[in-house]
C-alpha cells in the first residue's frame, strides 16, 4: 500500500551520498554565485538594489540578468544565490511583507538549507514600510538597511557610514546605487550594471539598469543574418496546426 | 596609520592595550595584524638593522622603501622555508630624495605578497575600509581630512568586524618625525528606529 508523502525534506539521498563519497566520488562543489543585494528603508518606503552579474564559476554567465523577483504588487524580492519560487498571496486581499516573509523562512527551514537562496525582502503594505533579510536555513531579521551577497560587506561600509533615518527618495536611490557601485568595483564576484527598485505607498517604480558603469560598447553594426542553406539541414517534419472550430449552440441539441 | 588597541586569543579579548604601530628609525612607520608575538620578532629585527645602519655612521638613514624591501625579503623567505611569519605588515614614511620629499605606502603579508598604494588595509578593513577609501581619497589631504576618513573606516570596521574593540590609535609620519597618539574610542549610533521592537508590523512574529 502506498504511504502518502509527508511533509518536511527527505533524507534518502544523503545516505547514498555520503556512501558515494565515501567510496571516493567527489560531489559537485557548492557554487557561491556571486552578487551584491542591498535594500534601505526610507521616509516613504523601501529601495532596493542589486548588480547584474551571474556567474559560473570563474566564467560570468549573464552579463545583465535580472535579479528582482516579483512577489506581489508591493513587494519585492531581491535573491542572492538560487531563484526563489514562492508564491504570494492571493484572493484580493492586499498581501503583507510579514506574510511574504513567513512563508519564506517556513519553505527554507523546511529544507535545512539545502535551498541555498539568501534574499532580501522588501516592500510596503498597510502598515507601512519593511525590509527584510532571510537566510538559507530559515532565520531572519528586519532592519532598517540591509546587504547580502558577496559584495555585502563592500556594499555595506557604504551603508554604515551614510545611512541616515528619514531619507528622501532620491538620496536613498543615490545611496543604493553607491552601495552596488561599491560591490560592483571592490568585488569579483559582482559587476556589470545596477539594477534598482523603489516601492512607496501604492506605487513600484523599477529601474531597471538604473546606472550602467558597464555598458556594451561594441555592437556589431551590421547585424548577424542567418541565410538559409546556411546551416546544413538533415531532416524536415512539418506538422499542420488543424484549425479548432467550436460551435456554440448546437452541442444542446445532442 | 590607525589601529584598534585590541589583540585576541582565540575568542577570547585577551589584551585591550596593545601598541600594534611603532616607529622604525627617524623616517617610518610600521603597523602589524596577525600573530603579535612574530610582530615583536620582526621588531627585534628591525632594531638590529637600524643598529648596524647606525654604527655604520655615514649620515644615511634606512628610509621606508629600504625597511619594506628588507620586510619583503625576510617574509619571502621564511614563507619559502614553510615557517612564515604569521603577520600583514603595513609600511609608511617619509623621506627626503633627490626629488624632495617622497611619501611612501605598502604593505607585506606572510606569504611574501608585497606593494605600494596610496591607501591600504589588513584583514577585514580589505573587504569593509579599502572600498570606503578608493571612493574618497584624493591626493594632498590634510591631516584632520586624513584622519576623519580614518575615523569612517574604523567606525564601520568597529560595527561590523566582531574581533575589533572601541579603543584606536593614530599614528603619523612627516619629515619631522613619528608621533603615535594616545588611544581614544569612537562614539556609535545604535538608535534607528527600525532597531527597536522589529516585530511591530506583526505582533507575534519572530
Amino acid at each position: 500500500m502506498d504511504v502518502p508523502a509527508k511533509g518536511g525534506f527527505s533524507f534518502d539521498m544523503c545516505c547514498r551520498n555520503g556512501m558515494m563519497e565515501k567510496k571516493g566520488f567527489k560531489a559537485p562543489g557548492f557554487l557561491k554565485t556571486g552578487t551584491t543585494i542591498v535594500g534601505l528603508v526610507f521616509a516613504d518606503g523601501v529601495v532596493l538594489g542589486a548588480d547584474t552579474r551571474a556567474t559560473e564559476g570563474p566564467i560570468v554567465a549573464d552579463k545583465n540578468c535580472e535579479k528582482i523577483h516579483y512577489m506581489a504588487p508591493y513587494i519585492y524580492c531581491y535573491g542572492a544565490g538560487t531563484a526563489a519560487d514562492t508564491e504570494a498571496v492571493t484572493a484580493g486581499r492586499e498581501s503583507r511583507v510579514v506574510t511574504a516573509l513567513a512563508l519564506l523562512k517556513s519553505h527554507l527551514f523546511r529544507y535545512q538549507g539545502h535551498v541555498s537562496a539568501a534574499l532580501v525582502l522588501g516592500g510596503v503594505d498597510c502598515t507601512g514600510p519593511h525590509l527584510h533579510t532571510v537566510y538559507p536555513h530559515g532565520s531572519t531579521d528586519t532592519l532598517p538597511f540591509a546587504t547580502m551577497g558577496s559584495g555585502s560587506l563592500a556594499a555595506m561600509s557604504v551603508f554604515e557610514s551614510k545611512y541616515k533615518e528619514g531619507l528622501t527618495r532620491e538620496e536613498g536611490i543615490q545611496l543604493v546605487s553607491e552601495a552596488i557601485c561599491a560591490g560592483i568595483s571592490d568585488d569579483l564576484g559582482s559587476g556589470s550594471n545596477v539594477d534598482v527598485c523603489v516601492m512607496t505607498k501604492g506605487k513600484t517604480e523599477y529601474l531597471r539598469n538604473h546606472l550602467l558603469p558597464n555598458p556594451r560598447t561594441y555592437v556589431s553594426s551590421k547585424g548577424y543574418s542567418f541565410v538559409l542553406g546556411q546551416t546544413e539541414v538533415l531532416a524536415t517534419k512539418i506538422t499542420p496546426l488543424k484549425q479548432a472550430e467550436v460551435t456554440i449552440g448546437d452541442a444542446m441539441e445532442e | 596609520m590607525a589601529s584598534d588597541t585590541g589583540a585576541s586569543y582565540g575568542s577570547t579579548l585577551r589584551y585591550k592595550s596593545v601598541e600594534r604601530i611603532k616607529a622604525v628609525g627617524k623616517h617610518s612607520l610600521i603597523g602589524a595584524s596577525g600573530e603579535f608575538s612574530d610582530f615583536q620578532e620582526i621588531l627585534r629585527y628591525l632594531d638590529e638593522l637600524t643598529l648596524s645602519d647606525h654604527m655604520w655612521d655615514d649620515g644615511n638613514s634606512l628610509g621606508p622603501k629600504e625597511i619594506h624591501s628588507y620586510l619583503t625579503r625576510v617574509m619571502y623567505n621564511r614563507r619559502n622555508k614553510f615557517d612564515p611569519l604569521w603577520n600583514s605588515l603595513v609600511l609608511g614614511g617619509v623621506k627626503k630624495g633627490p626629488k624632495g620629499e617622497e611619501k611612501y605606502l605598502g604593505m607585506v603579508n606572510m606569504i611574501g605578497t608585497h606593494f605600494e598604494e596610496n591607501h591600504i588595509a589588513t584583514g577585514f578593513g580589505n573587504h569593509l575600509a579599502i572600498p570606503i577609501l578608493r571612493a574618497e581619497w584624493h591626493e594632498d589631504m590634510t591631516f584632520e581630512e586624513a584622519v576623519k576618513l580614518v575615523e569612517k573606516c574604523l567606525l564601520v570596521l568597529l560595527y561590523r568586524d566582531r574581533s575589533s574593540i572601541n579603543k584606536f590609535q593614530i599614528a603619523k609620519i612627516t619629515t619631522e618625525g613619528a608621533t603615535i597618539y594616545p588611544p581614544y574610542s569612537l562614539k556609535t549610533y545604535w538608535g534607528f528606529a527600525h532597531f527597536e521592537n522589529p516585530a511591530q508590523g506583526a505582533v507575534g512574529s519572530w
